[in-house]
Formats: C-alpha cells, structure tokens, sequence
C-alpha cells in the first residue's frame, strides 16, 4: 500500500529564483493493494509530477509518501533498490524510452543484471518469454529487433512486461495509452484490468476521462496542484460535485449524447491568485469576493468516499446556480 | 458540389519502392458540409488532406482528378496551386503551436503574409480583429510574440489565419490532439461557428477520435490502409456502420460508463498491412472476422444506401 499525505512540490522559478511555482500542494490520497487508482486533470495539473515523485525521479518539498508505512525519501542504496523492485513506471513515449542504438530486449538483460545474477540463462529466458506472453506479445516475433521494428502498442507492452520481470507490486502509469491507436489500446487497458487481478496497484495517470472510467475503482480530480474531488469512481462521474469536475464531465466528447449548449469554458484563464480557491478565476459559482477569494477550501468528505474541495458543494452547489441565475 | 476527388492515388518515393499510402481515393465533399476523416496512425488520412493542398517530395502524384467548385485543381504543380493555396483551399496544420514565426509579432507576421499573397493587408484587419472576437481572442494578440501565447490561443490564432481569406475548403489536421478537453470542445466548436458564419464553405477535419467527430461532424469517412473503408452521415458511421473494420473500430471505443469488469471490450487483432508492398484484394482481409473468398479481389467503393458508401465484399 501506498499512500501520500501532504505532498507539496514547489518550483523556484523566474531569472534570479525569486517566484515559487507550486505544481503539487498538499495532496493526499492512498492506493491500497490490488486497486487502480486513476490520476485525472489537464495539462498543468501536476499529475505527471506526482508519478514522477513517487518513483523519486524528483524530490518532495513537502509532506511525506510511505510505501508500506516506510517513507519512501529516506531509502538509500540496498533499500531503494529494493524499493524499485517493488515500485515502476512506464511513460507517456514508448519510442523515447528505448535506446535506438541497442535491441529493444536490451530492457529485459538491464534488470537481470542488475537483479537477478544468480538465475542460469535458460531459466532467464523462460521467464523472459513468460512475461511477454502475459502482456500479449509473441516472443518469436518480438525478441531480437531494433526498437524502430517495432509498433508503439508492442514497445508500450515490453515496458510492462519488463515491469512484470521484476514482480512489481506498484505501477506508475504515466499515459501509457495516449500514443496507441484506438485499436489496441484498449488491449493494453484490458491487461492492465488483468494485471490488477493478480494484485499488481496501478496508478493510472489520464487526462482522458472515459479511459480513467473504465479501468479505476477511485479517481483523483487534479487542477493546478489540488485536489478538487477524489472517491469512487461511479460516484464522481455519476454526481460531480466540484464546478470543474462538472466542466469537465460537460466537456468530454460521447458518443451517446452530443455536447450541450454551455457557456464558453475558456473565459478567464490563470490568475495569480494567491489565497482563495485555484479555480476561482473560471469558477462559474464562485461568490466574487466572498470567501472563494479568501480561503483555500480544504476536501471534506460530503458522502461515503466522496471528498470534495469546494464551498459551494453538495447542496450549497444548487442554491449558489440558483441564486445566481437570478 | 465543392469538392470532388476522382481515383486519388499519392505514393510516397522510398529505397525500398513506392509505398502506397493513398491508393484511389474516391469521394466527395458537399457544400457547407463538415467532413470528419478517421483511421488509424498510417491509414493515409494526413497523406490525403496534405495532396489536396502541398504535395511535395517524398510525396508523388500518380494519379486521380480533384476538382473545387467545378474547377480543376492542379495538386501535381507546386507552383500553380500557389492560386489555389490560403485563398480557395487552405489547412490548419497538425502542429499549429509551431506554425507561427516565432521572430515576429503576430500582426506583422500577418500582414507580411497576405502582401505575399497579394492581398491588402490593411483593407482586411477589420475583418481580422471581427474574427478574433469571434475566437475570443483579444485584439492585443496582434502585438505579441507567438511564445507568448498559450496552446490554445495559438491554436485559434491559427485558425484565424487559415480562414482569413473565406478558402471554399478548409482541411482542419488533427487541431484537438494536443489539447485538454475543455479547449478541445471550445476549439472544435469554433470551427463550427466558422463554418457557420461561411467563413470557410466546406470543411475536413482529420482526426483519430471519433467521439470528437460525432459532436460536429456531418459526415464521416473512415480510412484503413491507404483506402476508403466507409463514408456516411455521422448518426449512421456510428450507430449502424457496415463495414466490419468500421464496427470493430467503434465497438472497441471506451466510454463514460463503460467498466472493465462490467463489459470487457476487444481491440482489433493484427496489425494494419504494410504499404510497401500490400496484399492483393481487400487490405483489411487478414484482420477481418467475416473476410471470405471475393475478398481476394479488392472490393469496390459502392453506395449502398443514401450517402453511404462501403468498400465490402459483403455489402456490394
């Protein structure tokens, strides 16, 4: 189990260092065993970086992220290579993830030599050969070629498949389906659906909200940093609470049902609000100069797994739409 | 009838041979009518929207006839489509955010722009700012650098420039990819709006997310290895589609709704032929449950119904 309490990442930014850019501000949320965990917002939300913090490729400013109760900042040597044994990631470009120089199973000899030594090359290769069947690849087809030989939906599943060598317990999937074509990926979110079976936790970092739907049983709503609403999957996606989860549901292309009419969502970009709530600039809700301005909404748990981060939701959201319609 | 297009065929020139990546394509596009085209990465959707405008080496013209409002469009001649180019036919390109010189001020860049092409600059900038306004743009965009812009806004400022002069068609080339859902449905909408204040006449949006397609799209037209599998109206490409690739391609979209453990859905076995040397007959023979002995010889592109055109052994 893994879980993230008040995980901050803040960013000197500008010529001399002098602006903080705060691309994670306190969040926290827990993935336990066997769960698929989805990570949901747009560009800029700090989703990425949160996966990125978690397999430590960048360090926390705040708060602390326990992998089985240890914090996971303080391994060092022998205990974060035990670490990485556990924890993987696989990212967004299959093809940048491979050395063009090298064969694509290069990935496969990195992790025995450095992992397992001891195990005689036959036995290696079965296991190898295993891994590959698992994530759906024939091994005659796919072993022993340049990466440029390969599709984007076969390198994305030789990175799982690596993953699945090394009897990852945690996976960080950092929008592994983006760059498939529709017709396999969903080959590829089936298998990580089989995967989770087996008990293998998954965090599924998506800006697409129908894919974050059909693979997690709990979803984070990211904007700019924050949590704006996190819980059960059904339960977000069925009665979004927050203004931008509602946004965003309204904004989703469908192939039930044709977008309605709204009211442009692109008014009011970013604004440098420092307190108040991170949405407030394209909030349609928010009260002008009331507390929305003021104060940083803390997530409050509105229904059983249901947290929302806003003042105005639950029942409050319906009588802020009416009175505003007014 | 604004755009016609006769047995296109675009091969692109390689050591190894000719790869075939447009192989007769035979379609039209109506008056005002926005057409969506479909398919998978390497399908030859790009190679298509780009012959109908700049067909530049590796890319070579071997055959067909394209015809614009009831004009021939010379697509083998660089030069003489210069004509035709930004004022009759004109494209948003698949990566906008980089289109703009990024060592001018937008509004310079612009007006160099249409001096080039012999357009008075100064006679169009009302209409321009009138655009902006409709992309919600501010005027003060004309005096910045393109860096210091968003995505987004570089998108639409793009969009502005490419509809500029009213072209009769507009090719619109994957604008949604690199953008969050909620500038996707501002910015698809937009295009909507363009078409239907006539700023362009008839639209192709090339894309591969049909749910995208199914908000604006009149028609759609699915491509599968370098050939047309299926045009139709949008209610019937996705709600009652005939060819097997297009039925296989739609079933296998996830949506709202939609749980793995609830109703588990399958992707298309195989892969696409390669398009250097394809196989003989219908190119989707090889992944296609149904496929049976006519489709050794390649199907035609016939019209089953009202506006609907299958290339299927099984629906000819």
């Amino acid at each position: 189990m893994l879980s993230l309490d008040g995980v901050s990442k803040v960013y000197q930014v500008g010529t001399f260092g002098g602006k903080e850019l705060h691309a994670v501000s306190d969040v926290s949320f827990d993935v336990t065993d066997g769960a698929v965990v989805s990570l949901i917002g747009e560009s800029g939300s700090g989703k990425s970086t949160i996966g990125k913090m978690i397999l430590r490729l960048i360090s926390i400013s705040a708060g602390t992220i326990l992998s089985d109760g240890v914090d996971i900042s303080t391994l060092q040597g022998r205990a974060l290579k035990e670490y990485y044994r556990n924890v993987q990631g696989v990212f967004q470009d299959p093809f940048s993830s491979y050395n063009p120089i090298f064969k694509a199973d290069r990935v496969f000899k990195t992790i025995r030599e450095e992992f397992f030594p001891q195990v005689p090359g036959s036995e290696w290769n079965n296991r190898v050969e295993g891994a590959l069947q698992v994530v759906g690849l024939n091994p005659a087809h796919v072993l022993d070629k340049f990466p440029h030989q390969l599709s984007g939906g076969q390198l994305q599943r030789f990175l799982i498949a690596r993953a699945l060598l090394l009897d990852v317990r945690f996976l960080v999937a950092d929008e592994i389906i983006s760059m498939l074509d529709a017709s396999t990926r969903i080959d590829v979110l089936n298998l990580l659906a089989d995967l989770k079976s087996r008990g293998l936790s998954v965090l599924f970092i998506t800006h697409d909200l129908s894919l974050g739907y059909y693979i997690s049983e709990r979803s984070v709503i990211l904007y700019r940093g924050c949590v704006m609403e996190m819980g059960r999957t059904e339960k977000i996606y069925d009665r979004p609470l927050h203004p931008y989860t509602q946004m965003l549901m309204a904004s989703v292309p469908r192939l039930d049902r044709k977008w309605e009419e709204a009211a442009n969502v692109m008014k009011g970009q970013q604004s440098d609000l420092i307190s108040g709530c991170v949405y407030y600039a394209r909030c349609p809700v928010a009260a002008r100069n009331g507390m929305c301005s003021r104060g940083r909404p803390a997530l409050v748990e509105v229904e059983d797994d249901h947290f929302v981060a806003c003042f105005h939701a639950g029942i409050g959201t319906m009588a802020t739409a009416r009175s505003s319609e007014r | 009838m604004s755009l016609q297009v006769e047995n296109l065929k675009v091969y692109y020139q390689t050591l190894g041979g000719d790869v075939k990546a447009l192989d007769g394509a035979t379609f039209s596009v109506a008056d005002g009518e926005i057409m969506g085209l479909a398919g998978e990465s390497g399908c030859g959707k790009t190679t298509l929207g780009h012959s109908l405008i700049r067909l530049t080496p590796p890319m070579r013209f071997i055959e067909g006839r394209v015809t614009l409002d009831g004009k021939e469009l010379p697509v083998w001649d660089m030069e003489e489509m210069n004509v035709f180019r930004f004022k009759k036919i004109s494209i948003i390109p698949q990566y906008a955010m980089n289109a703009m010189n990024p060592t001018r001020k937008i509004g310079k860049m612009t007006a160099e722009l249409l001096e080039s092409r012999r357009v008075n600059a100064q006679a169009t900038w009302p209409e321009l700012k009138r655009r902006l306004d409709l992309v919600e743009l501010s005027h003060d965009v004309l005096n910045m650098y393109p860096i210091e812009l968003s995505g987004g806004m570089k998108q639409r400022m793009v969009m502005v420039l490419s509809t500029l002069l009213d072209p009769s068609l507009l090719i619109a080339d994957e604008i949604t990819s690199a953008l969050d859902v909620s500038s996707q449905k501002a910015v698809v909408e937009m295009l909507v709006e363009f078409r239907n204040q006539r700023c362009c006449n008839s639209v192709i949006v090339i894309t591969h997310d049909i749910s995208i397609l199914y908000q604006i799209a009149d028609s759609i037209m699915i491509m599968y290895a370098g050939q047309l599998a299926e045009k139709a109206p949008t209610e019937t490409i996705i709600h009652a589609p005939r060819h097997p690739y297009t039925q296989l391609l739609i079933s296998s979209l996830p949506e709202i709704g939609v749980k793995h453990d609830e109703k588990r859905l399958s992707g298309i076995p195989g892969r696409p032929p390669l398009l250097l040397d394809p196989p003989a007959g219908c190119r989707f023979r090889e992944r296609c449950p149904v496929a049976f002995d006519a489709c050794l010889e390649p199907p035609p592109f016939t019209e089953v119904a009202s506006d609907h055109f299958v290339a299927c052994w099984k629906e000819a």
